[in-house]
């Protein structure tokens, strides 16, 4: 047994050594994803920065590229995380589990390199097989699709076979069914269409169900475990909780999907439709902050990972700024109409995929680095006053906010000078990215976004180092 | 410990949760069926591929108070007509090229992609190409090499993307083809390019 403080993959059971692989290419494609995103905000300021070489479209496929797949690796990895504890039972298929990680990590490298230096092809059949599919967030080449369909149909086995094998608990249920509806929802983005209406019609199948429906769905489910295990929160209060979020998410966001059926060409009726639905997807996430409150205020705040619980209410808040408040105020069709394609949505995409997914994602690397160390002390007092993980979650916070309201605030000068006004021409565009308001945002989303990568290098440095020295073992609790 | 009222219960919540569900899946999937027929080519909504060779307006209808599409007399592009397969083909091609280029990572299509770019929804309509007389031809030798055409004062311009003459052709009727697709009035208060009338 090793020392309390230092690292032993002993520590851990089989599906955590597995989770800790997920989560370390979770955190090298966040890094790729801040880095290309700050140069592609770059060419913003200065065009003609890489121009020919390192296009802006390029940059920003592998920003948004990294951003899913890091999430994906992170819910792959949180699952593996809990599932054992969870069911009780080991990882069915755990070589499977990790020889099927390798080939995911090496696909996932192959891309990255054809992106980089292939970028694109002759429009051909064959370009969307080999080098890009040209789909924005869904951009990688056909056979690497099937490669994810592949590793995800092993990843699945592992956790149905697992709960099967072991116990059925209500967060193992949800997470089954819902694993079952994102997975498939990915098929529906892997086939070439001429008819760009058809297309984007299936696109968003794939996008808006996995965003603001089974995604969501799957962050509640593991944040219930994160509650057990920092809160000591009663598992029949948060199962009740996550029944109730999923139905409150998926009655509101399944047909949420609307909003995005406004003008690609489908029938009006989506207009109210989408418009009704997705004005009622906050309320599952108010409900998400009212839990996450209440529990905390039951408990007295007292918790077993200062860090991870931080983040976990960072999560909560964030789900409800990005996803709920900063998703209705453009929701509705009669505003829509106006602000879609525009900074605005930049502005909410930002703050959801971060404030709703990234959050909660990175809760569960303190509680990794805890474990990893043996149960490590990581509530209060901690040496030198938690001041690193305190720097990374004020900067990284601070500065997504900030890039939000930047791009907001673009996003305003835009629809109106170059929508309202403008009659959306080209000249219309252009006159409004010229606007020295929409440029004063776009500076300030790029200082914000240095910021984030201070505080992504803040918690680099504090997971590496987060217990090493700590001596107490972890903050015992009392189940409410 | 006391058990909770039925309605703070988890099996109340979890039968609650399976029904909104279920119901919501069977609205979408009623609705979709709808909207897929609706938006099949050929339909009013998403014109046939061989709309390419007729005139696209986008004028304001004063019942729907937006913008829509009008399909008007004859106007071949590239000075031809093309049978339902050509037509097909060329539009295929220009939807291919258009992917296999990444062109949504700079713009967006219907309104969906990234914001570097303009929106090329109605990009066939825009008055960027000056007189429909000409518009064709300007398309094509901008796609051919744009880093040298006329811009914007940003000094923001579009990378030569190595198109080859067919691909830009292709390109061109796939963009003369999306804009005949009725958007519900997106984009809003458009201003189209100048054509006899």
């Amino acid at each position: 047994m090793a020392a309390l403080g230092a690292i032993s993959l002993a520590n851990l059971n089989g599906g955590q050594k597995l989770a800790i692989k997920y989560f370390t290419l979770a955190g090298a494609l966040f890094a790729a994803q801040l880095l290309f995103g700050l140069l592609a905000g770059l060419q913003y300021l200065m065009p003609e920065f890489l121009f020919g070489v390192l296009d802006f479209s390029i940059n920003r496929m592998v920003h948004i590229n990294a951003l899913v797949v890091w999430m994906l690796c992170g819910f792959l990895g949180s699952i593996y995380w809990l599932l054992e504890e969870e069911a009780q039972h080991p990882v069915v298929g755990l070589k499977l589990g990790h020889l099927v990680f390798w080939a995911f990590a090496s696909a996932v490298a192959l891309v990255v390199v054809v992106y980089l230096f292939v970028q694109t092809g002759p429009g051909e059949t064959a370009t969307i097989w080999l080098i890009t599919e040209g789909r924005e967030y869904i951009e990688a080449p056909r056979w690497a699709d099937i490669a994810i369909v592949g590793s995800v149909l092993a990843f699945f086995y592992n956790v149905a076979g697992t709960f099967t094998k072991g116990r059925f608990t209500g967060i193992g249920g949800v997470l089954v069914i819902d694993l079952i509806a994102l997975f498939g929802l990915y098929l529906a983005g892997m086939f070439y269409t001429t008819n760009i209406s058809l297309d984007q019609f299936w696109w968003w199948w794939v996008i808006h169900l996995w965003v603001e429906a089974t995604w969501e769905v799957l962050v509640g489910a593991i944040l219930a475990y994160a509650l057990i295990k920092t809160l000591g929160v009663r598992r029949q209060i948060v199962e009740t909780w996550l029944y109730i979020e999923v139905a409150l998410m998926f009655g509101s966001g399944i047909l949420g999907l609307g909003h995005h059926y406004f003008w690609i060409g489908t029938p009006d009726y989506w207009l109210s439709i989408g418009g009704f639905f997705s004005a009622l997807e906050p309320i599952p996430l108010v409900a998400m902050i009212v839990h996450a409150v209440y529990d905390s205020g039951t408990h007295k705040m007292k918790n077993s990972n200062h860090p991870a619980f931080a983040w976990m209410i960072a999560g909560a808040f964030g789900n409800f700024l990005g996803a709920g408040v900063w998703g209705f105020m453009h929701t509705l069709p009669q505003i829509n109409l106006f602000t879609h394609g525009t900074q605005w949505t930049a502005s909410h995409g930002h703050l959801a995929f971060f404030g709703a997914f990234a959050t909660v994602i990175i809760a569960f690397f303190y509680l990794a680095v805890q474990k990893l160390r043996g149960d490590v002390w990581m509530s209060a007092e901690l040496p030198d006053g938690g001041l690193k993980w305190k720097w990374s979650f004020a900067l990284l916070n601070f500065g997504m906010l900030g890039m939000t309201v930047a791009l907001l605030i673009s996003g305003y000068v835009q629809s109106q000078l170059e929508r309202a006004i403008g009659g959306s021409s080209w000249s219309a565009y252009f006159e409004a990215q010229a606007h020295p308001w929409f440029q004063q945002g776009i500076w300030w989303r790029q200082i914000f976004g240095v910021l984030m990568l201070i505080g992504f290098v803040f918690l680099v440095w504090d997971l590496l180092t987060a217990g090493k020295r700590e001596t107490r073992a972890i903050q015992s609790l009392e189940l409410a | 410990m006391d058990q909770p009222v039925w309605w703070s219960s988890g099996p109340f919540w979890r039968k609650t949760a399976v029904w909104v569900t279920g119901a919501s899946l069977v609205a979408l999937v009623f609705l979709s069926i709808d909207s897929l027929r609706q938006i099949s080519v050929g339909s009013p909504r998403v014109p046939a591929y061989t709309v390419i060779n007729q005139r696209i307006d986008y004028v304001f209808d004063e019942v729907r108070r937006v913008q829509q599409p009008r399909i008007g007399a004859q106007q071949p592009l590239f000075g031809q007509i093309l049978n339902a397969q050509q037509a097909e083909a060329l539009v295929r091609h220009g939807k291919l090229t258009v992917q296999a280029k990444n062109c949504m990572d700079c713009h967006t299509l219907l309104g969906n992609g990234a914001y570097f770019a303009p929106d090329l929804t109605k990009a066939w309509l825009d008055p960027y190409w000056e007189t429909a007389a000409v518009r064709e031809q300007q398309m094509v030798e901008f796609l051919l090499d744009p880093t040298d055409k006329l811009h914007n004062a940003l000094g923001r311009r579009m990378p030569n993307l190595h198109l080859t003459q067919d691909e830009a052709k292709a390109v061109t009727g796939f963009l003369k083809w999306m804009s005949s697709i009725d958007t519900n009035g997106f984009p809003y208060n458009f201003t189209s390019i100048k054509q006899e009338s």
